[in-house]
């Protein structure tokens, strides 16, 4: 953390996106966190993100819960609208203004205590609902906030600070939400913005609930030798499966791949994903062999990372529940209210 | 890229520009983050160890540091490093204590300097420490050379002057006033010196040789002459309508007294278009203020005399073809006449030594200039040295200030029979500025503030009297806000590689993009691939060691930083660190052994 305000100052050659903004006018406030935490980084990529988006700030809705990575929502788009939740419950809010608003791009920061212990529930739940949301976990492996305990993703055999070791088995939100029917399901790491930007860039064009899992070290508690989700480690053990590369909607794409090189995916909007496979037999659009060849890998240690899995166009939270096109700040008074005599019909329907 | 070697000292040298660019060096953050503290009489001995007349050089330094200032690439306007210098020179206290003290017992040699300017003045000041005996040769009865008779008083009071001159002739240097030199023959024969010095400037100007000039003679005056004699009262008035023929420095300080000896109309003539004007930008922005009118593409043709007295020049009227800043083709578009009562011409000067007889072993070019060497400055004879003008034609005061270092450095090692080739280099020491979680040291939050404007005399008030300083200097407000646009480019970004974790922290942070991690190449690669792009390949990259995780490397683009610290203070290793550095700048004074220099005593507020 830092107690200077980073400085207007910038380089001069510092781009402007059609709106007319630099990738500063995407900044928010000054991270609190510790120096050298991996979500400084992810908040890093989620700036360029939105700036490479042209996304207009205040159709941004930033969502989070509890925890360090939870404070990270105040630290990209101060012009977008924040909620912080309780903790574990922003999957509950980001349903609620989901529905309310289906014009808005969500984004929900989330940590593995407040994904995967408290929250466990609600995650599950809206990759059922597939709310429309990108959804990014920073997986560091420990209750940093509370001083560095074992967390629900950290890995058997991995240690504490002290040199205690882990014991029980970790849940891999990857897995999980690839065996509860997500979308969008995908793996990367703090350190490798490479990866990272075109896949949030994606993950907000994906038209249902995206995932991506970030591994991102806590850089005070969990950071040591003997740590299986340290810098040092993550660096050794990620392994680039697939890599992504989001091309905006055009009105002509004019960039061309090999025929056969890349497998290229529409979004809804029209933009597209291209994935390079990095791994011949890797297949990031069968459900099952991925989920397989994930589980393998997890044994040796291994992560895979990138797009892990896309399901391009499967029924979203709307499609399933029938909700009007447009937000419900536009539809006219009368027919958001049925008016009493409705209401009395309604409730006499349960009678 | 092999990793940036930093232990060699010019390399963070160059990342603080200003001081860079300096010929003689001077600490420039250092001395501003003194005044920004109120230590005028530190900030002013920092000046005077390097520049020696800071007084003076905050009023008419060429300043070559404020156009290198970094500053003025991450905003439009430099800081005002000259005007600062003046300010800690204004707001001082006495300094006599601070000075260098002499040794009571002189070590014996005895040294000549001829011409009392700015390079004479500093090879006394550099060696009467240590114990030479030095006597200055001056043909004028007073001391200063250029800096008194061609600066205006309305630039540069003489009071400033008679200061600073005061310090170094008060360390018992034999001042010989009024003693022009005719021969040095005769001098090198007297035996009196073990070496002499000459620092006699470039004080002839040049002539115009065009119709007309012998009959316009009376009213037809050369620049640097014109001003000498304005400068010691043997001239107080010209013409209502004055031409100065040039464009360079000397023609801004001859239209501006112009104006202050009853010119109504005063016109400079220029032959190129502006952009190819020697004046420096403010030099014109002064004259044009007091509404000179410099009127361009002119090139003088002839003096139209009627009835034996100079009434106008004709001039060609010149259109140039120009491409990228040069020009490529000339075309008269024909003559024209402008009426006029005197002309002043300033179109350069040069140095000459019609006393130095050619056949001593004194060595000179076919175009009368002596062979000197440019490190040691001695001249083709041993013992004979020469600095400032005299020794490579007319630069500038700092110029011939670090002429002057060099030179005594020189006549200090000649007269101990030692080689004046073997020379102490400049060393750099580094020390950290941290002195918590996230404090330094210094003051490192970017201050937007603009450059501050340098107040002046009213325009009618300053014509009253030839010697009204017209500048007005900073007030204590502007010199508090101007000393917080100093980048402090001193405190240096120092990075050790085998502590980074490549957690990208610093990248994240630093407001002006100017790090990057990527895979090592060659430099023309590596800049192709920086997170910013490179504007500016004059400055260097900073490449490290290949990191411990990914054996990539930490690039850093030395261009536009800022030096706010802040990859510093998000670094969770320590890698980076905020380091002050300090060029040790090597003097005659250290060419000596500490032990037999002259002490203070104990208590006594010594340096």
């Amino acid at each position: 953390m830092t107690y200077l305000l980073k400085p207007k100052v910038a380089h001069p050659s510092l781009r402007r996106n059609s709106l007319g903004f630099t990738r500063r006018d995407y900044e928010g406030t000054l991270s609190t966190l510790c120096a050298g935490c991996g979500h400084d980084s992810i908040t890093a990529a989620i700036t360029e993100a939105c700036w490479s988006l042209e996304m207009e700030p205040q159709n941004l809705v930033k969502l989070s819960g509890i925890g360090c990575s939870s404070k990270t929502t105040a630290y990209f788009v101060s012009g977008g609208h924040g909620f912080n939740s309780v903790h574990g419950r922003m999957p509950s809010i980001a349903t609620g203004a989901n529905a309310a608003n289906r014009n808005l791009s969500y984004i929900g920061v989330s940590g593995d205590g407040d994904t995967l212990s408290i929250g466990m529930g609600q995650f599950c739940h809206a990759i059922r609902r597939n709310i429309n949301m990108l959804y990014i976990i920073e997986n560091n492996g420990v209750y940093g906030l509370t001083k560095g305990q074992f967390s629900a993703s950290a890995d058997m055999g991995s240690t504490a600070k002290k040199g205690e070791a882990n014991a029980q088995v970790p849940i891999d939100p990857v897995l999980t939400a690839l065996s509860l029917g997500a979308g969008f399901v995908a793996r990367s790491f703090s350190g490798d913005k490479a990866q990272l930007v075109p896949l949030i860039q994606a993950g907000l064009k994906h038209r249902g609930f995206a995932l991506i899992d970030v591994l991102s070290p806590c850089v005070t508690f969990n950071d040591h030798e003997g740590s299986t989700k340290s810098y040092a480690f993550s660096r050794e053990h990620y392994q680039e499966v697939v890599h992504t590369d989001f091309v905006p909607k055009m009105p002509e794409i004019t960039t061309s791949y090999e025929a056969g090189e890349a497998l290229s995916v529409q979004m809804h909007d029209g933009s597209q994903v291209r994935l390079r496979k990095l791994e011949k037999d890797y297949n990031p659009t069968d459900r099952s062999a991925a989920y397989a060849d994930i589980q393998r890998r997890l044994k040796e240690r291994e992560f895979l990372t990138g797009l892990l899995y896309v399901e391009p166009s499967p029924a979203d939270f709307h499609d399933l529940n029938e909700t009007p096109a447009s937000a419900l700040n536009a539809v006219p008074y009368e027919k958001l209210s049925p008016g009493s005599e409705g209401l009395q019909k309604i409730l006499d329907r349960y009678r | 890229m092999n990793p940036t070697d930093t232990k060699h000292p010019d390399y963070y040298h160059r990342v603080v520009d200003c001081q860079w660019a300096c010929p003689a060096h001077t600490d420039v953050p250092e001395y501003i983050r003194l005044i920004a503290q109120g230590r005028f009489t530190d900030a002013y001995m920092v000046n005077r160890e390097s520049n020696v007349f800071p007084g003076i050089l905050g009023r008419v330094c060429d300043r070559p540091c404020e156009p290198a200032c970094r500053r003025g690439r991450v905003e439009e306007e430099p800081v005002a490093i000259c005007r600062l210098k003046r300010v800690a020179a204004d707001l001082r206290d006495d300094v006599d204590a601070r000075l260098p003290l002499i040794p009571e017992v002189r070590n014996g040699k005895r040294i000549a300097c001829i011409g009392a300017g700015t390079a004479s003045l500093t090879v006394a000041n550099d060696l009467m420490p240590l114990g030479y005996e030095v006597t200055i040769f001056e043909a004028f009865n007073k001391a200063g050379g250029l800096m008194r008779t061609n600066i205006p008083a309305f630039r540069l009071p003489a009071q400033v002057l008679d200061e600073e001159i005061a310090m170094i002739v008060g360390m018992g240097v034999d001042l010989r006033l009024g003693s022009r030199v005719e021969s040095m023959r005769k001098l090198l024969n007297s035996k009196e010196f073990d070496a002499v010095f000459v620092g006699s400037g470039a004080p002839r100007g040049k002539e115009l040789k065009l119709p007309g000039r012998q009959e316009a003679a009376a009213n037809v005056h050369i620049g640097i002459a014109w001003l000498e004699s304005v400068a010691f009262d043997h001239v107080d008035r010209i013409g209502e309508r004055v031409l100065i023929i040039g464009v360079g420095n000397t023609a801004m300080d001859c239209c501006r007294t112009s104006l202050r000896l009853g010119a109504k109309d005063v016109k400079v003539m220029a032959r190129k278009p502006r952009g190819f004007f020697k004046a420096s930008d403010w030099e014109l922005k002064d004259a044009e203020e007091e509404h000179v009118q410099i009127v361009i593409n002119h090139s003088p043709k002839a003096f139209v005399v009627e009835n034996g007295k100079l009434v106008g020049m004709t001039f060609e009227r010149m259109e140039y073809g120009l491409d990228g800043g040069r020009i490529t083709a000339e075309r008269s578009l024909g003559e024209t006449f402008i009426p006029c009562d005197d002309v002043i011409l300033a179109i350069g000067q040069e140095n000459a030594f019609p006393w130095i007889e050619r056949d001593l072993g004194i060595e000179f070019d076919k175009w009368e200039v002596p062979s000197v060497d440019p490190v040691t400055f001695q001249s083709t004879r041993e013992g004979v040295f020469f600095g400032g003008d005299a020794a490579f034609g007319p630069k500038n005061i700092i110029w011939a200030v670090e002429h002057g270092h060099q030179a005594a450095i020189s006549i200090h090692k000649y007269c101990q029979g030692e080689s004046v080739q073997e020379r102490l280099p400049n060393g750099m020491k580094l020390s950290s500025r941290k002195m918590g979680m996230h404090e330094w040291s210094y003051h490192n939050d970017y201050n937007p503030a603009e450059r501050r404007l340098m107040p002046h005399v009213d325009l009618k008030e300053r014509f009253r009297k030839l010697n009204i300083e017209v500048e007005l200097g900073f007030t204590p407000e502007q010199a508090v806000a101007e000393v917080q646009r100093c980048l402090n480019c001193d405190i240096q970004t120092v990075f050790e590689a085998k502590l980074c974790i490549e957690c990208d922290a610093c990248l994240d942070i630093c407001p002006v993009d100017c790090l990057t991690i990527t895979p090592n190449g060659e430099e023309a690669d590596l800049r192709t691939r920086l997170k910013a792009p490179t504007l500016n390949t004059a400055q260097p990259l900073f490449v490290s060691e290949a990191l411990k995780q990914t054996g990539r490397v930490m690039v850093k683009d030395e261009d536009l930083c800022v030096h706010c610290g802040l990859c510093a203070e998000r670094c969770p290793t320590a890698a980076w660190d905020m380091q002050k550095g300090t060029v040790e700048l090597r003097h005659a004074v250290d060419q000596q052994p500490a032990a037999q220099l002259p002490r203070r005593a104990t208590g006594s507020g010594g340096q």
